[in-house]
């Protein structure tokens, strides 16, 4: 059985929940609400599913290559969380996870306006950069059992760091009071950056044929409008991009409104936000840094060697460490915290994507 | 002066024990660390000058590139002010630590009172009821809805009223310092691996013996023992040229003598007497000639390994066939364009054989036999010959490693693991329920108060109240 037909189906259910969603916002009927919450779950449940027949498949392929490998083992090295494409599928069905328990914690179902576009957009990310989806054969780096536990909850402590992100941005907005303040300021800057640079990769997509395509990030980054060889192109690329901000940082601040009339309290965002970051830093803690760490020793001798993975790890991890002893010890509060949660996933990013496709390094296999 | 130096002593003290310091120092720790992942680490300069002149220009480089070397850019996580860094962060941590601790064990150590009604309606999370019962029965039930959920309960008698109160989890607030005690022992760690132990490298050809590893291609760190390598091998993916696995046989010799046998590959490396051996590398040694080792089998005959040189000839015992090495491929493959045959790299990823078969009665013939597809090596008539390997030619290489401060990064790990886990997912709990007689009825106060997580406190008091007032319904049938 092929595992692309639910993955697609998944992947549909989650851009139209994205809609409903949105809609849910402008209208508030609970019974879109409900339909919203319904697609999100069936989606869910498809993808899950999705995961399971690619696990099995790769189950199979690992054991005609390797005859010898036991159940267990072979089960721990077929994990689908071997390369960049499964690690993002399984990013966003953390991520859904992660809203769903929010939403029914909470009973409020307005988040998932904000989410569910994440969701989208790492759906998109990997239709756009053509990231392969095709069952490979594990590189011996990775035939350990470490793989499954080490990646499964990283990104579980990635998904909780996403959702922190999600309520730390919403938190900005609803607290600003004139779009004038530097924390709106560098709401719109991050926001804007973010679109901007998929819109970017969207524009080089469209310019690239499909062989081009599998090498976007690597060779064509940006090379159809920043990065064009043409000043022209460039100049207009720079022009487009400020007055998106313009357009961005003017009517961004409307979403306050919206959320405000959604009974959304600043408390209740400030909430989410901790509680994500207390689930996603001793996750992230435990399996990203320590278990990575006691894996590099246990196949390289080495703990640790301040390669780019795991020094951005580390910024992450002190990012978030920040933001505990800020909000425990310091006394900070409010929008500098909320700063600090926004600057926390950013650096995610970073770790995660930023290394495997920009920096080179021992985690190079996602590429 | 004695005051003024205890005056000094005393803000050093202060300022090490700052939050702020820690936050300043999480904030510099973050920022730096950026440099060094941009910063090609330990590399040759030309490469980091390629990387500037990306953002200063080609003229000015170079000059960029001297400040980035003055300032230790080049060698980071290495450099006086990284490391100072670090260790201010460490005595930043325990000095924190230290002054926060005996607060703490005081929160820890306190002995829970009873407290009046007034105050506990104060508390965060609280719960006001009137039920029809005596006050007997009320205590019995809350005392029993609160050993239910496993609390220790206590009781304080007054007239008319009764106060059970209980607390749990006080040891929780302890979990934070074991997590800082943890990044402690990281660093004690990090250090006695750094002063005790070593990390180089050893590339060993196969066949040969090494007793010493190297840190740099000057550098020997003798090993106390002899360490060879009987063969190295790449295996790959069938019909793909996706590596499956990379291992090598090595052999420990001590005093002349075997003591150690392992077939070591990535992930599972050899450890003796405290020294790590992981495999980390391959390759092919220049200009070197090796054998070639072949699997020949009669048709209904018993296998003979042989063992050869080029030109040599061999014979499948019991046929008259003869063979005679011709030649050799590392990796042989046939051009798409052209239709003949190439070799397409210069390490072995598809090692071939060429072999001049001559049979009594018939013409020579030549044929590539290749080692990753076994089935090219069976003749007509039933006979093989098995290419295995062409030994000799290639390199294990090695990563060696002595880490005597491994066990208290591992120590350490458990600890963080344990202490996050508690931190984050556990409270400390204190619950008092003030029983007190009106009538034929009772007014029952529960206050409760949590360090963490509110919310699941409120939970669990709903839980006890419902439980609670539930038996006592149910005594009145």
């Amino acid at each position: 059985m092929n595992s692309s037909l639910f993955f697609d189906i998944s992947a549909g259910a989650y851009i139209a929940a994205m809609v409903i969603y949105v809609i849910y916002l402008v209208t508030r009927n609970s019974k879109v609400g409900i339909t919203a919450t319904a697609v999100t779950i069936s989606g869910f449940v498809c993808q899950s599913t999705a995961l399971l027949i690619r696990w099995v498949n790769s189950y199979y392929f690992w054991t005609a290559e390797h005859t010898a490998s036991g159940v267990i083992e072979s089960l721990l090295r077929a994990a689908p969380l071997r390369n960049l494409y499964e690690s993002l599928i399984f990013f966003v069905w953390a991520l859904i996870l992660a809203h769903l328990l929010v939403e029914f914690k909470y009973k409020n179902r307005s988040l998932g306006a904000f989410v569910t576009p994440i969701a989208a957009l790492v759906l998109l990310f990997i239709d756009v950069t053509g990231t392969s989806k095709e069952i490979m054969p594990l590189v011996p780096a990775l035939q350990s059992n470490w793989l499954l536990f080490h990646v499964f909850l990283a990104f579980l402590g990635y998904a909780a760091f996403g959702v922190s992100f999600g309520a730390s941005a919403a938190y900005i907005v609803l607290i600003t009071e004139s779009k004038f303040e530097k924390t709106y300021l560098f709401w719109s800057f991050i926001i804007g950056v973010f679109l901007i640079v998929l819109i970017a990769m969207g524009i080089d997509f469209l310019s690239l044929s499909a062989a081009q395509r599998v090498q976007l990030i690597q060779s064509h980054f940006l090379k159809a409008s920043f990065r064009s060889s043409s000043s022209v192109v460039v100049a207009v690329s720079w022009i487009s991009a400020g007055g998106f901000f313009l357009i961005l940082w003017w009517f961004g601040y409307g979403l306050k409104n919206l959320l405000t009339k959604l009974s959304i309290t600043p408390e209740m965002l400030d909430d989410i936000t901790y509680k994500s970051i207390a689930v996603g830093f001793p996750l992230f803690t435990v399996g990203g840094l320590i278990m990575g760490a006691i894996w590099a020793n246990s196949a390289w001798g080495k703990y640790w060697t301040w390669d780019p993975k795991e020094t951005w790890s580390l910024i992450t991890w002190f990012v978030y460490a920040l933001y505990l002893h800020a909000r425990f010890v310091g006394g900070w509060r409010g929008k500098r915290v909320a700063i600090l949660a926004m600057v926390g996933f950013i650096s995610v990013i970073f770790t995660y994507l930023g290394v495997n496709l920009v920096l080179s390094g021992l985690h190079s296999y996602g590429g | 002066m004695e005051k003024e130096k205890k005056d000094i002593f005393e803000s050093i003290w202060s300022l090490l024990a700052s939050v702020k310091l820690a936050i300043s120092l999480l904030i510099m720790l973050a920022a730096t660390s950026i440099v060094g992942t941009i910063v090609e680490q330990n590399a040759e300069p030309a490469q980091n000058i390629k990387l500037l002149a990306k953002f200063f220009g080609d003229s000015f480089a170079p000059t960029v590139y001297n400040i980035f070397a003055k300032l230790g850019f080049m060698d980071m996580y290495d450099s006086w002010w990284f490391l100072s860094l670090l260790a201010l962060f460490g005595i930043n941590l325990i000095v924190c630590s230290l002054e926060r601790f005996p607060k703490t064990w005081k929160l820890v150590q306190a002995v829970q009172r009873p407290m009046s009604e007034s105050v506990l309606k104060s508390l965060p999370v609280k719960k006001e009821l009137k039920i029809k019962t005596t006050l007997s029965v009320a205590k019995d039930e809350f005392f029993n809805a609160l050993t239910a959920s496993r609390y220790r309960v206590l009781e304080a008698t007054e007239e008319g009223s009764v106060q059970l109160y209980t607390q749990k989890g006080r040891y929780v607030r302890l979990s934070v310092y074991v997590v800082h005690l943890s990044i402690i022992l990281i660093f004690a760690g990090a250090i006695i691996g750094s002063v005790f132990g070593f990390k180089g490298y050893l590339n060993i050809p196969e066949g040969s013996m090494y007793n010493v590893a190297f840190k740099s291609p000057t550098e020997k760190i003798p090993l106390g023992f002899s360490v060879k390598c009987n063969w190295y091998e790449t295996l790959y993916y069938e019909e793909i040229d996706s590596p499956k696995d990379f291992r090598s046989e090595l052999v420990i010799i001590e005093d002349g003598k075997e003591v150690m046998k392992k077939i070591i590959e990535v992930n599972d490396p050899l450890t003796y007497k405290g020294i790590t051996f992981f495999q980390s590398n391959y390759g092919m040694m220049p200009d070197t000639v090796g054998k070639f080792i072949l699997d020949i089998t009669p048709k209904n005959g018993p296998k003979a390994t042989v063992w050869l040189r080029y030109g040599d000839t061999f014979e499948i015992p019991g046929t008259g066939i003869k063979g005679t090495i011709m030649d050799f491929s590392p990796a042989l493959t046939r051009d798409r364009g052209t239709g003949s045959l190439i070799t397409y790299s210069e390490n072995m990823v598809n090692p071939a054989v060429l072999i001049k078969f001559e049979e009594p009665g018939r013409e020579p013939y030549v044929g590539w036999i290749l080692k990753r597809y076994p089935s090219t090596g069976v003749l007509n008539g039933g006979h093989s010959v098995i290419f295995k390997d062409y030994w000799g030619v290639e390199y294990t290489g090695l990563s060696v490693s002595k880490d005597p401060g491994v066990w208290l990064i591992y120590l350490a790990s458990i600890l963080m693991a344990v202490g996050l886990y508690v931190c984050f997912f556990m409270s400390h709990k204190k619950i008092w329920v003030n029983i007190a007689e009106e009538g034929k009825s009772v007014n029952i106060t529960v206050g409760a108060s949590t360090n963490r997580n509110r919310l699941t406190l409120e939970q669990k008091i709903e839980k006890i109240v419902s439980h609670a007032s539930k038996a006592i319904e149910g005594r009145k049938s």
